[in-house]
């Protein structure tokens, strides 16, 4: 039977018929949807873990319990369980191991463009890279054979386009994988100096055979049209390529991008004129294929940044051009992403634009506060380091400094590593403000839980993490709770806190507005009474405008939450029925 | 030959639902299908655009600059952002609906107008009442689908059948409402 299935989900399905028994993960786009597909399957233990490093722990103890399992990921969540990953290159597998990393060229949803490719060198892992929904089913099942053939994880790559684009997939049943005996191996599995030597010499020989494998398999494939240009490609500028140049070229379809084979390339390329490396973001593949001593045409011909398209290829390879296009007869504004109507963030960052603050902030929909007209944030490195790095902004500047100085965290990136950076405040001697921002749910990936939830992956009821008890345990004395939209408390309790002799913490508690128990009844309407003032516009919530010069309120996009009634000056915004 | 279809809107107007229906429609009219989506923050709000390509056989999932035989858009400076995608002939449908992005709103820009002056050849909908009619504002996706529908040879009941396997069982009333609506429109 064939469905139309988006990548992340023919991933999934690939692991349900690989017989995967254990996945653990936290979300990243543009990677979370596998897990939560996975979910779907009822045979399969699943979870959301506080991390990636956590995610890939709980992966590796499963395999080595016997049990086929898996780990997923964005690019960036790689870099978090990177410690883990380069010595279960070491110590191989049981049970099939696969890690499954999305990266995201042209940085629809991320802080940076990294190539995963690179770690598959730096660690010794293969890599496999689909270049459509049914490549994902078909090489997600094979990675975990191969895993357990090598002895060794395996990754799958995958990118934004990959991931998230709907395509045809055949489906098979569910393989029923006995789990594998445990078995004590001080040697493979516990990692001292002594036995990871002997395991390095077991890597780099590994390796030998998997190159011996990547000129014989059919995952690196030739396609010949009898051209006398070629092109090598893998993952979804292999369909670019298919779709720009046809059978005018011949390819090399690379579907395991690590180790990639040697013969297999050179000749290929020894027998075509003219050969093309068509890859986004580094010149991986390019450098192996100049590294054999034979020459082809990378990034000569295109660009190291953001994502490619057909008639980029199609222009680069056989200098055609793309159809003609109408042009604009004029500039249009940008739709950057917003907070939505009734997002709490923004009482948060309405008060601290109000106090002028200093604003070390992290990853999540709370970006977004460094967006007009808040413009509130100050700085956004990777989870968890709003706190960390706020803790080393004040030792560099000082107590004054200091007074005007806040962390923002969400709840689910609290948990993930803004934790240990509060643990450093108190054991330092910090006097930090840290505001986590609890909307009861980790929000910019589409709503999973997450320890503070009280709920797992599944739905099920669980122990939740109490923000308060955990803060005052790692000695974070005063500990506020606020809420962000009754904005004149929220203001008296931030001031309060930064100016204090002692670390603290403020809660920000009110749920994300696009949760389903989050009901906010009727609308809210401009009166007669508006001064035109545009207070209300400081906000920045998308539902309030200025139409013929006065402020008005859309009412198919206000959610009715009367934040911008509860920042009126003159009482002049009212809830209506709906 | 592939058909190129490109959806556009605002974060939160419900393109993915309509390119699901899409999807899943063409699909069972024997055709190879892509859909891509977008996912994360761009969905906040900001400008979406998800593309649907069927046809024989389909490699790339994305349209390129004047390419696309239909754009389906939500709203109207989103339709005009999209106009280099349109094929030379190719067709614009859009819902006369207008959400001002935040640099209109901050003051930093202008809203351009009389946009629907400026697209050769476009159906102009008021999507946004018939959902109304329909009974939810949130339908203005299905009322567009059903519009695009009409220009398709695909039969009406093979949408309506996808529109109840695709909607939420709560909603599906209001749907095939609004489905109908726009079909008829």
């Amino acid at each position: 039977m064939k469905k139309l299935l988006l990548g992340n989900a023919a991933v999934a399905r690939g692991a349900y018929e690989a017989g995967v028994n254990v996945v653990s993960s936290y979300p990243g786009t543009p990677s979370t949807e596998i897990t939560e597909e996975i979910v779907k399957f009822e045979e399969i233990y699943a979870e959301w873990a506080p991390n990636e490093k956590v995610a890939a722990e709980v992966a590796i103890g499963a395999s080595i319990g016997g049990a086929r399992a898996m780990s997923c990921m964005k690019h960036v969540g790689l870099n978090v369980m990177a410690d883990p990953v380069f010595t279960v290159s070491y110590t191989g597998v049981n049970g099939g191991l696969v890690l499954c990393v999305a990266d995201d060229p042209g940085m629809h949803s991320s802080q940076n463009e990294q190539d995963s490719r690179h770690y598959a060198k730096a660690s010794k892992i293969m890599m496999l890279e689909p270049s459509d929904s049914a490549d994902c089913r078909d090489m997600t099942k094979m990675a975990f054979d191969l895993s357990e053939k090598f002895d060794t994880p395996v990754f799958i790559r995958l990118s934004t386009r990959v991931s998230h684009s709907q395509s045809l997939v055949e489906l098979h049943d569910r393989e029923n994988v006995e789990l594998k005996p445990y078995e004590k191996n001080i040697q493979k599995y516990v990692m001292m100096p002594a036995m990871a030597i002997k395991r390095h010499v077991v890597v780099e020989d590994r390796i030998k055979s998997q190159i011996a494998f990547a000129e014989e398999t059919e995952l690196n494939r030739v396609e010949n049209n009898g051209s006398r240009i070629g092109v090598i490609s893998a993952g979804i500028t292999y369909m670019y390529s298919k779709e720009a140049l046809g059978d005018k070229v011949d390819y090399l379809k690379l579907g395991m991008v690590y180790p990639l084979p040697e013969k297999k390339i050179a000749d290929f390329v020894k027998s075509h004129d003219k050969v093309f490396v068509v890859e986004e973001l580094d010149p991986v593949i390019e450098e192996h294929v100049k590294a054999l001593g034979v020459n082809v045409i990378g990034k000569d011909a295109f660009t190291l940044l953001g994502e490619y398209t057909p008639a980029m290829i199609k222009k680069a390879v056989l200098g055609e051009d793309a159809p003609e296009s109408m042009a604009l007869s004029e500039t249009i504004p940008v739709r950057p992403p917003v907070m939505c109507a009734g997002c709490p963030h923004r009482g948060t960052f309405y008060v601290l634009k109000k106090l002028g603050l200093v604003v070390s902030g992290d990853i999540g929909c709370y970006t977004l506060g460094a967006t007009l007209p808040l413009q509130s944030v100050d700085t956004t490195i990777c989870m968890g380091a709003s706190v960390s790095a706020a803790h080393g902004m004040a030792k560099a500047r000082g107590a004054e400094f200091n007074k005007k100085l806040v962390s923002v965290i969400g709840d689910s990136t609290f948990m993930h590593s803004g934790i240990t950076g509060l643990v450093d405040i108190v054991y330092n001697k910090g006097n930090n403000t840290v505001i986590i921002l609890d909307n009861s749910i980790t929000g910019m990936t589409g709503h999973q839980n997450n320890p503070t939830t009280g709920y797992t992956i599944r739905g099920e009821e669980t122990k939740q993490v109490n923000l308060i008890t955990l803060c005052k345990a790692v000695g974070i004395e005063r500990v506020v709770v606020a809420d962000p939209f009754d904005v004149k408390n929220f203001e008296k309790v931030v001031k309060t806190e930064v100016e204090c002799e002692e670390p603290s913490v403020i809660i920000a508690q009110r749920p994300c507005a696009l949760l389903k128990s989050v009901k906010y009844e009727g609308v809210c309407e401009i009166s007669d009474k508006c001064r035109n003032c545009k207070m209300c516009m400081k906000l920045g919530c998308p539902a309030i405008t200025i139409r013929d010069d006065k402020v008005v309120i859309d009412p198919t996009q206000c959610n009715g939450c009367g934040l911008c009634v509860n920042v009126c000056p003159f009482g002049a915004i009212e809830k209506k029925e709906r | 030959m592939t058909k190129n279809i490109m959806i556009v809107g605002v974060g939160g107007q419900g393109t993915l639902l309509a390119s699901r229906i899409l999807g899943n429609t063409v699909i069972n009219e024997g055709y190879d299908v892509k859909v891509s989506e977008v996912h994360g923050m761009s969905q906040r709000g900001g400008s979406v655009v998800t593309y649907v390509k069927y046809g024989d056989k389909v490699y790339s999932p994305i349209v390129d600059k004047g390419e696309a035989d239909i754009i389906l858009a939500f709203e109207l400076l989103e339709a005009y952002r999209a106009l280099p995608y349109l094929k030379k002939g190719g067709k614009i449908i859009v819902n006369n609906q207008k959400i001002d992005p935040m640099p209109v709103i901050s003051g930093l820009a202008k809203y351009p107008e009389n946009i629907a002056e400026k697209l050769p050849d476009a159906t102009v909908v008021d999507a946004l009442s018939l959902a109304k009619e329909a009974g939810n504002i949130k339908a203005v996706n299905v009322v567009l689908i059903g519009v695009m529908a009409k220009s398709t040879d695909i039969p009406y009941e093979n949408w309506v059948e996808t529109i109840k396997t695709t909607v939420p069982p709560k909603f599906l009333d209001v749907n095939l409402k609004a489905f109908e609506l726009g079909y008829n429109a």
